[in-house]
């Protein structure tokens, strides 16, 4: 039981976008660095490091190259490879190692120069590779494809639409036109959406998150130290995960996923639900996502997850803002990073003071990560207060 | 999507999926059916998901199924894809029980949709290779 036995001492982002004159790692550390600060903690005082992997500078043992680019011992250090949900798993694996006195300070990143460190043409290739090799890959499927056989059958079985997908991105580049670390864009209609370049059915170019260079940051200590920090903690309430295949081909149903199980273990150990969450950062690598998500952890009815967007419900000042910092649709997508940015923004919004994007009642946040093809799931529910 | 040779890549053939490739270059498809529980299963493995038992046959399937979700890929993964955008790539519930990966292809192929029952087909790939595909029945 993890409830109240970790903290989010810290977070931050690396600059995000095109950052051309750094590599991944200098973008880890970067990261780290912010962290720490924000944490009023310094290098020497890790102990724990926990990095995800990187596709632009493929590492062998990503952790260990880390620690050694930082220029830190670590006493505990691992990298993770669990796509997108690797963020969340990290928080799990820190927060246990903080509650059984393994480590003292975690520090965790993750993310890599994914825009400007390969060619679109061998980003498209390598993540591909998600894909199964002999099952899968003989048929050309992308990554988009493995999402929009979901979207497809999703549409098909619980009427969501085209529009209300659309609906989603909207929101989305809304949310990060008011966040000024975001890339600079252009505000978005759902024409705009509807009309943007088919990718592979039903998923156009705008229903796809971007491909940026970005890392982030988190540093995970044990809640003894609260109050000696300079900011205000995030409390670890509830986390939770599920995992339940890795190829699409292999999913037993497209219309249910693993989301509602981890959702249900974080909601219990947090000894909350749905109605007490004040704002939630969902992973949105593509527009479906987020409406299956935000079904699957309660925030919507069932079948209902498109309604919930469409409604602007979602928007900072709506009844549930969701991915206030602009999500991967229109802030910041690095490999592991993108769902770290949600991890991120939610323990700012929970500190208060975000401007013209804090969201107005900030006290319980949910965060959901998923990797593969909604395959492995981690669910965060983070709090202003101990519980 | 042509139903001839074409460029596209050869299957890899993992050493636990022998008599599924062979199956193919003889037009048939077979997939593991277990002693223990009578389950057929995709994608190949050591042990039965359902019951846990390593005594199997690899039995042949009927080649009949439905379309459970598609997707028309307009973005290529690779040049020799490119060549054929659009195409469909789609997922088919076998009688059998198993999904299984497949392009839609043949007559009728851009009319697809989920439900539609197909029968698989076999397609040329590399020098000696085939890949079990899928078309609308009666197509
Ligand atoms: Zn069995």
């Amino acid at each position: 039981m993890l409830r109240n036995k970790a903290i989010i001492a810290g977070a931050a982002d690396s600059d995000v976008g095109k950052v051309p004159e750094m590599s991944g790692l200098a973008l880890n550390a970067q990261a780290a660095q912010r962290a720490l600060a924000d944490a009023g903690l310094a290098l020497s005082d890790v102990d724990g490091l926990i990095t995800a992997y990187s596709m632009t500078e493929p590492y062998f043992m990503l952790g260990s190259v880390l620690a050694e680019y930082l220029g830190i011992t670590p006493s505990l250090c691992a990298s993770l490879t669990v796509g997108g949900a690797t963020p969340g798993i990290a928080l799990h694996q820190a927060a246990m190692a903080v509650a059984t006195g393994e480590a003292e300070v975690v520090l965790v990143t993750a993310g890599e120069n994914r825009a400007t460190g390969q060619s679109r043409d061998d980003a498209v290739k390598a993540l591909s590779h998600v894909g199964h090799p002999y099952f899968e890959m003989p048929y050309g499927p992308i990554v988009p494809s493995f999402y929009a056989l979901i979207a497809q059958r999703y549409m098909h079985e619980n009427g969501t639409t085209r529009e209300q997908m659309a609906h989603v991105a909207v929101a989305a580049r809304a949310h990060a036109r008011m966040n000024p670390a975001a890339p600079a864009a252009e505000a978005l209609s759902v024409d705009d959406v509807l009309a943007s370049k088919p990718i592979s059915s039903p998923l156009n170019m705008l229903d796809c998150c971007l491909i940026s260079d970005a890392a982030s940051a988190f540093v995970v200590t044990k809640p003894e130290r609260a109050p000696d920090l300079p900011h205000r903690p995030a409390w670890l309430l509830g986390i939770g995960q599920c995992h339940t295949h890795e190829h699409v081909t292999m999913a037993k149903d497209l219309t249910a996923f693993g989301s509602a199980h981890s959702g249900a273990k974080a909601y219990a150990m947090a000894g909350l639900g749905p109605a007490d969450v004040d704002f939630a950062e969902l992973y949105d690598c593509f527009t479906i996502v987020p409406i299956i998500e935000a079904e699957e952890l309660g925030l919507a009815p069932k079948g209902e997850g498109g309604q919930l967007f469409e409604s602007g419900e979602t928007r900072i000042g709506g009844r549930c803002p969701i991915n206030t910092h602009g999500g991967l649709l229109s802030y910041a997508q690095a490999g592991a990073s993108g769902g770290m940015h949600g991890i991120v923004e939610a323990v700012r919004q929970l500190r208060g003071g975000e401007g013209v994007r804090q969201v107005a009642k900030h006290d319980i946040a949910l965060v959901h990560n998923e990797g593969g093809v909604l395959s492995s799931h981690c669910t965060m529910i983070l709090g202003r207060d101990a519980q | 999507m042509s139903d001839g040779p074409t460029d596209l890549p050869a299957p890899r053939e993992a050493p636990d999926a022998g008599p599924y490739w062979q199956a193919a270059r003889e037009d048939r498809l077979v997939m593991q059916n277990c002693y223990g529980c009578g389950t057929y299963r995709f994608f190949p493995s050591l042990l039965c998901p359902e019951c846990g038992s390593e005594e199997q046959v690899w039995g042949p399937c009927s080649g009949r199924g439905t379309i459970y979700s598609l997707t028309t890929v307009h973005r290529a993964p690779s040049p020799a894809f490119r060549k054929i955008v659009p195409y469909t790539v789609a997922l088919i519930e076998l009688e059998e029980g198993p999904r299984m990966m497949t392009n839609i292809v043949g007559e009728g192929r851009n009319e697809a949709a989920i439900g539609d029952a197909v029968e698989v087909c076999f397609e040329a790939r590399g020098t000696d290779a085939k890949v079990p595909q899928f078309k609308l029945a009666g197509a």
